[in-house]
């Protein structure tokens, strides 16, 4: 139970004014798909030339984190040559040039004390210059998060965009059968590692997602074969159900600000859409039409909330006040739209379109328009955003088994990729970036 | 020079303040209906939905079927659902000791939440028709399933119809 810390350290060399360099060395991530760029991951050496295995471990989880952007080629470390410690800050171009390299991690650890410091360098191999530097120093079991911190500080200043690497995933684990599946809430390192179980598979759960500060998780549980929303407090697993009484509740989401939740309430055939205080209290109702009004997502600053109704007859989106004023429809594209979810950064609402006999998984702006198809399989649903709204997971059942496997796909293009999880995985939410 | 890194390091450690998130226990926590709700909170047992199977299975040896189905994305009662209702009413009203929980259920088709609602409303439909046969409303119950509990595992439409149905559970 020792807390988990990364302290950041600022290397001495005026790394500012190297990230503010907007240089050559830029990938395109809003053109669409570009080639990846190659960038060279050696092994990293110890101060004070100790141990190597760590240094070696550090790279290959960076290599890993900068492949899953899909805006990357690793090359290394294994196969190619490692470096000096000498050299982690001033290395040899040539050799990463000749080895194809556009970019170069490099650094290294410091281990003393249970403490592991790990400095990390950015190089523009192509120009001989040094782009971004930035120091981690966390326990030492927890290596691995140095390492997504330093992959992120690469993703970030070679895409420009927000970094994302360094965060977790929590979702619904299901094993057994499709008609006697168990279901299980998890969590995990959104690059699959520590992976653990917060319920024991008794009752069955869904859509666990993460409070802002990724403190809680809201999720719906059957237990007691009363379905009923329920707030989970991550580190004790103490759980709280939020709204008292036997109300059916359900599809429940975090306000940004993390002192509301938004949420389904069902009673006599109608579904309306609440939000309470996530302490508790009574909710407020935003919604009154006669219908299904679900699957709210806050907008990022708060004001707005986009939904989900078949007020019109069939499941189409749309956008209300915080206050439930104001309701408007926002699908138009034919077929039907569900769950849709607000993008962190406020450009795009990601959701899941109904139409010819599949689920996909799709983005359009708040206001409705600029809609795009993203994946395109049997089912694909339930989207969870990035914290730095570049991706969207969700998951992929299969026909006939109804097995359900986590994906990530980038919003501007390219194969989903598959989240590795242990066990079949469905209703993803992704953390917002660790602290 | 990297000596004058190393030391800056040092020097220049910024704890971060707000990173104070501990390692999680390293145990599974305990199942869910063993929580941490004190008694005489609405997950007490006493709001428990707790099966009866002998009985369930008198419901269905003397009603017909504890089940009626639905259309694709429907929730009105056709004329063989009213049939199978009526009966169960019958049963109901002449098994005084007893409570239904009517659970609903949908096909595979829907998303997950939309049908989480439509499970609730063809619950409802059940238990409004129960009610109107006489079964008093405060004996009836409902929940929803969605797709959670699909009883034909096939995907196709004979699985699917199946599967969209609302049962009614007797429980104490």
């Amino acid at each position: 139970m020792k807390p988990l810390i990364v302290a950041l350290l600022t290397l001495p060399i005026a790394a500012t004014a190297a990230a503010q360099d907007t240089g050559p060395l830029e990938v395109d991530v809003v053109g669409g798909i570009q080639a990846p760029m190659a960038v060279a991951v050696p092994a990293m050496p110890s101060a004070g030339g100790g141990d190597l295995a760590v240094g070696r471990q550090i790279a290959e989880v960076i290599a890993s984190d900068l492949r899953t952007t899909g805006l990357f080629t690793p090359i290394g470390p294994g196969g190619i040559a490692g470096y000096s410690y000498a050299q982690a800050s001033n290395p040899v171009y040539a050799t990463w040039r000749s080895a194809g390299a556009a970019a170069l991690v490099s650094g290294y650890v410091e281990n003393n004390g249970g403490r592991l410091t790990l400095a990390c360098y950015l190089f523009d191999v192509t120009a001989g210059r040094e782009l971004a530097r930035q120091g981690f120093a966390v326990n030492a079991n927890d290596w691995r998060r140095a390492a997504h911190k330093c992959a992120d500080l690469a993703y970030s200043r070679l895409s420009g965009e927000q970094p994302f690497l360094d965060t977790k995933v929590v979702y619904v684990a299901e094993t057994g059968p499709k008609n006697a599946r168990v279901k299980r809430i998890a969590i995990m390192d959104s690059d699959g590692s520590n992976h653990r179980y917060l319920t024991a598979g008794k009752a069955t759960v869904l859509t666990p997602r993460f409070s802002p500060r990724g403190d809680k998780l809201v999720y719906m549980s059957y237990q007691g074969r009363r379905p009923r929303v329920y707030v989970m407090d991550v580190v004790t697993g103490q759980e709280r159900l939020l709204v008292p009484g036997t109300a059916f509740t359900f599809a429940p989401r975090f306000s940004p600000d993390g002192r509301q939740i938004v949420f389904s309430m069902a009673s006599g055939g109608n579904t309306d859409i609440y939000v309470v205080n996530s302490d508790g209290g009574t909710p407020r109702r935003l919604t009154s039409a006669p219908g299904a009004d679900t699957s709210p997502s806050f907008s990022p600053d708060g004001n707005q909330i986009a939904f989900e109704s078949d007020r019109s007859g069939s499941q189409q989106l749309y956008v209300m006040n915080y206050d439930g004023s104001n309701q408007r429809r926002i699908s138009f594209g034919g077929g039907q739209y569900a769950s849709p979810m607000w993008s962190p950064r406020g450009d795009l609402v990601a959701f899941t379109k109904i139409g010819g006999g599949a689920f996909r998984i799709g983005v359009m702006g708040p206001g409705g328009g600029g809609e795009r198809l993203l994946t395109n399989a049997w089912q694909d649903e339930g989207p969870s955003w990035a914290p730095n709204g570049q991706f969207v997971m969700f998951h992929r059942t299969t026909q006939g088994s109804g097995n359900a496997t986590l994906y990530a796909v980038s919003i501007n293009g390219g194969a989903p990729r598959r989240m590795p999880t242990p066990v079949g995985g469905s209703d993803p939410s992704w953390s917002p970036l660790n602290n | 020079m990297n000596k004058t890194v190393l030391i800056g390091i040092s020097a220049l450690a910024l704890a971060v303040s707000a990173c104070g998130r501990k390692e999680p226990p390293a145990e599974v926590p305990p199942p869910v209906d063993q929580s941490a709700n004190p008694p005489g909170t609405a997950t007490d047992d006493s709001v428990d939905l707790v099966e009866l199977p002998a009985m369930q299975a008198d419901l269905v040896a003397k009603a017909g079927s504890d089940t009626v189905y639905f259309g694709t994305d429907e929730s009105s009662l056709d004329a063989q659902a009213q049939a199978t209702l009526a009966a169960q009413a019958r049963w109901l009203l002449a098994n005084q000791s007893v409570r239904g929980s009517i659970e609903g259920h949908a096909d595979e088709r829907g998303t997950r939440e939309y049908n989480l609602a439509l499970g609730e409303r063809r619950a409802n439909a059940a238990k409004e028709f129960l009610i109107a046969q006489g079964v008093p409303a405060g004996r009836l119950t409902t929940i929803s399933w969605g797709k959670e509990r699909p009883v034909a595992v096939g995907s196709n439409e004979e699985a699917w119809a199946q599967n969209r149905r609302a049962v009614t559970v007797v429980v104490k």
